[in-house]
């Protein structure tokens, strides 16, 4: 007889593990997975998409019904978890409907913060997070009206395009002196601001929001310093936060997120968290990436491996706006750390290393991303760059062609 | 034969570098260039090229030419003019300049690289309508202590032997002559002897050069004790009864006081060696060779010419060979080695101060000769200014007006920059130039003329070997220039002398210098070329090379002089000299301890005007230097291709260091090929000491004393760039050619911040597009392109690692670039062979669209799903899938039209 294992979450990181889980012990566990969301796990990366009209809704999930149903994994999708009886070992559905379990996975993912500012009940103050979001600003940005957009972080700047792209007229307000701080130095964000502003979206720094402004529905965003900018919707995006609730009412030691170890194990036997809402050694990480390490991790060793989570050097590897960003460990550069600089402004590019006593401690690459695998893998290898230093900045392959070397990590 | 065509003719000319007057085919290719190759029917080189001549084509370009007359103006700057007007200008300022002070007031300073028949009317207007002697040439630097040698022993300037004699030789001797490097094809001729007949070949010279690495035997001379080499030789050939006694009886003068000067200068061996600090063994093989072997030829070239001593280190030769009879026999002979391509053709024409013109002299009988001949009102009627003691008088004030033809005397003459406070003090300095910005331009020339340039003009070069041959032109006159004959010929008319300068052609001026030098000729002076005095234009066009003399009505043929006497000395024998005991001019001091020698590098020739706009022939020694040995660099701390400056009480520059054991010890070698329009401080003119020989006025270029100091530099780079610049002030550099642009390599202790400054400075839209820094290193380079080339870039970098330079120099050739070519340009190496997978499509897996594409191509993928499982691509994050199926689309799309 299989053992009940039972996700709550049907995101990305619970299509990985279930993946993974039956590519490694197919039938060992009589699987289900509950979410909340109406329908299948699709690809959060690609709601920016969907929302530019890149992609078609339909193209974004993650995998079809029969791959689930040939795994023989029980999707319950539309149902909320409303809470887990560790007694019993039953998750209860808003349904009133109990799952038993065996193991439980938290794969509940973060929600989008939504900023204690006055007025953000009025109608036409949203956030970006799912599909449902996405179909609710596509049909604003279609009336080519004005949108604003708070956090000019990964996820706002996504929005911003979207609905620069689906034909609203955009401002991206931003607390910070540089969009996306977080993943890149001064230098890189500006570059990415004038390739934001080179698309139609205006953007303001150092912009602290003050209140939303409108009778019912949102017409206008006020900004501490005096500014007023008419929207006809707002969208906060700046910042997630783990979603948690449920898994308090399992009683697991919860910190910003849920608290796990190296194997993905919460503090009770049998209880696992993966994803955005897992916290390992003290940090939650907010990309697809990392996610993925934890579930093949937590694959590893349900099916009887043994597997440790090492945690992730934050890297950063994706497009903005159409633009490859790429940021990896200390791109800013701590002080005693020695940086080299490479540009080229005609083609749009930006590349910056960042070095620790011979060792790749950081790097931030705009434009062109191709080798930043490399960098990251040097990075988490720690090998000295001192042989090949000269060569560094331009890449793996004159790298190794000029030094005689096969760097293949 | 100027006319462009679409099949152009394959012309026959004569190469523009040294004396050897190699034979040139050049097959214009109507865009204003030409294919180059050597004639093979050319008895000089028998199709041979060096180095040099083989880039020939890439010196064609109309790039820094002066191509219209220029006059400057009140304000100080020069302006274009007509000709009209600026000739004008140089009769009008001749004539007031001779009328206010007299004739000896003006001064022509002429040139090797002239041809003949321009050498001629110039010498004729001088010499017998102006009324001066003072035409000097910088054949003067170059061959005139042979001239001299040649006249003491000869009573002529007669190079006795030919080419030929190299092939039939036994033994050769070259000495102070770097030939593999200044005269390749005769040195490849004389290499073939040695290789296929077995001659012998020793090298005497101070420097193991690349000739002496080739010799069997290989004589380090102390620098300008020659002489004492040779009368030992002497005294060894008297001692051992190797002499001629009959020759010796029959046909010369003065053996036994020459004999007896020669045994007090080498007494024995051991004082010949300590003197000349030969080992005494070599000596006396040196000396049993040469006594063993009649087919000897000893050429001689600048190590011995270029020397306060150089007219008694000619006759030194000479004596030996006349003491034994080996002379004018084939594969024998003294031979002299001559610098420049029409160094022989000036000599003819009387070039030279103290020549009138068809080898006479300023006797009452030569001066009335050429009066009668030439009808000339004016007659020069004694010797007037060498070249040096001319500059002098320049400076003195004696002289107020100069033209300078086809020369660059504040570069190439000694104390050169005593030569630039001369020319400042001009009132007239007229300067006819192919090129428009040269040193003595820039010192301030009132007039400057557009001279036609080697391809454009026409007329007849004399080799070493008394061998004229045509230079043809294969290219049309670029803008308004004109050959030298006629520029001349115009100053000529307006100075009032129109009836004596009404030539039409170069044939005109070419029958009449032929006619001159059979005119009361009789077998009295060697010069003549009587046969051609009639020789009709078709014939001067289709004229094959030809060696004098030819009097009217001899055969053609290789000829040779005094195997049987007959010298044109008043007796017809010739002479024996004594030569003085040697010194250099200047000895090494406390202050000045080296003993600086110049010379020449392979693939440069004099001052790099042409020479110096090819790319190939820059990239073998593109930076001045100066060769120290080991244990001298040692001593004074410096270091291998460091930087030192070389001091002597003339000036001073700073040099690349070679250290090499080729060099002797206390003794610097510079070349000679840099100055101020090339290089920030390598003008080796203005170090060389002014002493010139008393008989002859060649400078003593090869002895200067001299200091030398380590100069640091921090950091070291290079500029690659389409267009001119100037170097911020302080720094050290060079200029090199290269295709599509310019190259200057630099030094200078200025970090990256200032160099970053400077590259915006010179930015004018503020916006430099490429930039590499690695600060902490100290490496900082930077690039502009312009329309997708690049434009310009520098890349400074810690002085102990510095940039190389040939894969930026590929990409600033290569024109439009691709993207990948630009990526790699800062990294200084090539982007040749790399693999391109184009910009990255899958992030996570960094997989780019060429990949995909040639996935695609192949039918290895058909849809995202088989992208995936082929490259990985869009199997992580998935965010890429939207375009991987574009992409798919795309291509198959593509694929489609492409079937149909």
């Amino acid at each position: 007889m299989s053992e009940p294992l039972v996700i709550i979450g049907n995101g990305m990181a619970a299509a990985k593990l279930v993946e993974k889980l039956s590519a490694r012990a197919l039938g060992r566990y009589a699987v289900a997975v509950i979410g909340e969301e109406p329908q299948l796990a699709y690809n959060r990366v690609l709601l920016s998409s969907v929302l530019a009209n890149d992609v078609a809704q339909g193209d974004v999930e993650l995998k079809p019904k029969r791959w689930w149903r040939d795994r023989g994994v029980t999707v319950l999708y539309g149902h909320a978890a409303t809470s887990v009886d560790r007694g019993i070992r039953r998750v209860k559905l808003a349904s009133g409907a109990t799952i038993p379990y065996s193991k439980l996975v938290f794969a509940t993912g973060s929600r989008p913060i939504v900023l204690p500012i006055p007025g953000r009940d009025l109608a036409g103050v949203m956030t970006f997070r799912d599909l449902r979001d996405v179909e609710m600003l596509k049909q604003a940005g279609a009336k080519a009206c004005n949108a604003v957009v708070i956090g000019g972080g990964l996820l706002g700047l996504e929005a911003a395009y979207g609905l620069a792209k689906a034909g609203a007229k955009v401002t991206v307000i931003h607390l910070m002196d540089r969009l996306m701080e977080r993943q890149l130095d001064a230098e890189a964000a500006a570059m990415l601001k004038a390739q934001v502003e080179a698309k139609g979206i205006e953007v303001l720094l150092s912009a602290e929001t003050a209140q939303f402004v409108g009778d019912r529905h949102v017409t206008r965003v006020d900004l501490k310093d005096g500014r007023s900018i008419p929207a006809d919707i707002v969208v906060m995006a700046a910042g997630i936060a783990p979603n948690v609730a449920l898994a308090r009412t399992a009683g697991v030691s919860i910190n910003r997120g849920i608290v796990v170890d190296a194997q993905m194990q919460t503090d009770i036997s049998g209880i696992y968290a993966i994803g955005e809402c897992a916290e390992y050694n003290g940090r939650c990480v907010g990309l697809v990436e990392p996610a993925y390490e934890q579930a093949s991790v937590l694959a590893d060793n349900l099916s009887g491996a043994d597997a440790a989570y090492v945690g992730s050097i934050p890297a950063t590897n994706l497009k903005v706006t159409g633009v490859n960003v790429f940021s990896a460990g200390d791109f800013l550069g701590a002080p005693g750390t020695e940086q080299i600089y490479l540009r080229d402004r005609g083609l749009g590019v930006y590349k910056k290393l960042v070095i620790a006593n011979d060792k790749l401690v950081g790097a931030v690459l705009f434009g062109d991303t191709a080798d930043g695998l490399w960098y990251l893998d040097l990075i988490r290898s720690g090998v000295s760059t001192d042989r090949f230093r000269n060569e560094l900045a331009f890449g793996r392959a004159l790298a190794e062609r000029s030094n005689n070397l096969d760097m293949a990590a | 034969m100027n006319a462009l065509s679409n099949d152009p003719p394959v012309v026959r000319t004569t190469c523009p570098y040294c004396g050897v007057g190699c034979g040139v085919l050049a097959s214009p290719d109507g865009q204003g260039g030409a294919m180059i190759s050597g004639d093979p029917d050319h008895p000089s080189n028998f199709g041979r090229l060096c180095s040099k001549g083989s880039a020939l084509d890439e010196t064609l370009g109309l790039d820094k030419r002066l191509l219209y007359p220029m006059v400057r103006q009140p304000n100080g700057k020069m302006a274009r003019t007509d000709w009209s007007t600026a000739l004008d200008k140089v009769s009008d300022g001749l004539r007031t300049i001779i009328a206010r002070e007299g004739p000896d007031a003006v001064a022509f300073y002429l040139s090797g690289q002239l041809l003949t028949e321009d050498y001629y009317i110039a010498n004729k207007l001088m010499k017998g309508f102006i009324g001066t002697a003072n035409v000097d040439t910088n054949s003067r630097l170059c061959m005139s202590s042979s001239v001299a040698g040649h006249k003491r022993a000869f009573g002529a300037d007669t190079v006795p032997g030919v080419y030929a004699d190299l092939d039939q030789a036994d033994l050769i001797v070259l000495v102070g002559s770097n030939a593999a490097w200044c005269h390749p094809v005769l040195f490849q001729r004389i290499m073939a002897n040695k290789r296929e007949r077995g001659a012998k070949l020793v090298v005497i010279d101070p420097r193991r050069t690349m000739t002496a690495q080739e010799a069997d035997l290989f004589l380090p001379i102390a620098p300008g004790m020659d002489s004492v080499l040779f009368a030992g030789l002497l005294a060894y050939l008297a001692d051992t009864h190797t002499i001629d006694f009959g020759y010796i009886a029959a046909h010369t003068v003065d053996f036994e006081a020459a004999l007896e000067r020669c045994r007090s200068l080498a007494p024995d061996i051991a004082q010949i060696s300590k003197t000349t600090g030969i080992d005494a063994a070599d000596i006396i093989r040196f000396y049993e060779l040469f006594a063993g072997t009649p087919n000897a030829v000893t050429c001689y070239s600048q190590g011995v010419n270029q020397s306060a001593q150089g007219t008694d280190k000619v006759n030194a030769i000479i004596n030996c060979h006349l003491a034994t009879g080996r002379i004018g026999k084939a594969g024998m002979g003294p031979f002299s080695l001559t610098g420049q391509p029409n160094a022989m053709g000036g000599r003819e024409v009387g070039g030279l101060a103290n020549q009138l013109a068809a080898h006479m002299g300023f006797s009452p009988l030569d001066v009335d000769r050429v009066r009668r001949f030439w009808n000339a009102p004016r007659m020069a009627e004694r010797e007037g200014h060498k070249a040096v003691q001319m500059f002098d008088a320049i400076n003195r004030g004696e002289i107020k007006a100069l033209w300078v033809m086809a020369t660059n005397p504040a570069v190439s003459l000694p104390n050169a920059g005593l030569v630039r406070d001369a020319l400042r003090k001009l009132e007239l300095l007229i300067v006819s130039e192919n090129v428009l910005v040269n040193d003595t331009v820039m010192t301030g020339a009132h007039i400057l003329l557009p001279a036609a340039a080697w391809g454009e003009k026409s007329g007849t070069v004399t080799n070493s070997e008394r061998r004229i041959s045509r230079q043809r032109a294969f290219l049309p006159l670029p803008g308004e220039a004109k050959p030298d004959w006629w520029i001349i010929a115009q100053a000529a008319k307006r100075l009032g002398y129109g009836k004596a300068f009404n030539y039409e052609t170069a044939a005109d001026i070419f029958r009449e210098h032929a006619a001159l030098s059979a005119y009361e000729n009789d077998g009295s002076r060697d010069f003549d070329i009587g046969a051609y005095a009639d020789i009709d234009s078709a014939d001067f066009d289709t004229m094959t090379p030809f060696q004098w003399p030819r009097a009217a009505g001899r055969a053609p043929g290789e000829t040779r002089f005094f195997a049987s006497g007959d010298f044109f000395t008043a007796d017809g024998k010739a002479r024996f000299v004594a030569p003085e005991t040697p010194a250099l001019h200047f000895a090494a001091d406390a202050e000045f301890s080296f003993t600086l020698n110049t010379g020449r590098v392979r693939d440069q020739w004099h001052t790099m005007t042409r020479t110096g706009l090819s790319p190939r022939l820059a990239s073998h020694l593109p930076e001045p230097f100066v060769e120290v040995h080991p244990d001298d660099a040692r001593e004074h701390h410096l270091v291998d291709h460091g930087f030192a400056r070389v001091t002597t009480r003339y000036g001073s520059c700073v040099l690349k260091v070679h250290v090499t054991d080729n060099q002797r010890r206390g003794s610097l070698f510079a070349p000679i090929h840099w100055h101020g329009t090339n290089a920030s401080s390598a003008c080796i003119g203005e170090l060389v000491n002014p002493a010139t020989d008393p008989l002859s006025g060649q400078p003593e270029s090869k002895a200067t004393p001299a200091s030398i100091q380590r100069v640091d530099y921090r950091f070291a780079g290079f500029v690659l760039s389409r267009r001119d610049l100037t170097l911020p002030e302080g720094t050290w550099w060079v200029k090199a050619a290269a295709d599509g642009g310019e190259g200057i390599l630099l030094a200078s202790n200025e970090g990256i911040r200032f160099w970053e400054e400077w590259m915006h400075s010179i930015t004018s839209d503020a916006t430099v597009s490429s930039d590499f820094l690695d600060e902490p290193r100290g490496i900082y380079r930077a690039a502009i392109f312009k329309d997708g080339k690049l434009d310009f870039c520098l890349f400074v970098g810690p002085a102990s690692q510095r940039p190389e330079w040939n894969a930026a120099k590929a990409v600033l050739a290569a024109g439009t670039l691709e993207e990948q070519q630009r990526r790699a340009l800062l990294s200084g190496q090539s982007a040749d062979g790399m693999a391109d997978h184009g910009p990255i499509v899958c992030a996570c897996f960094g997989v780019g669209l060429k990949l995909i594409r040639n996935a695609i191509a192949t039918g290895e993928a058909t849809d995202v799903a088989s992208v995936g499982k082929a490259l990985r691509a869009g199997t992580n994050c998935g965010s890429c899938q939207p375009e991987l199926k574009r992409i798919i689309a795309h291509e198959q799309h593509e694929r489609a039209a492409h079937a149909v």
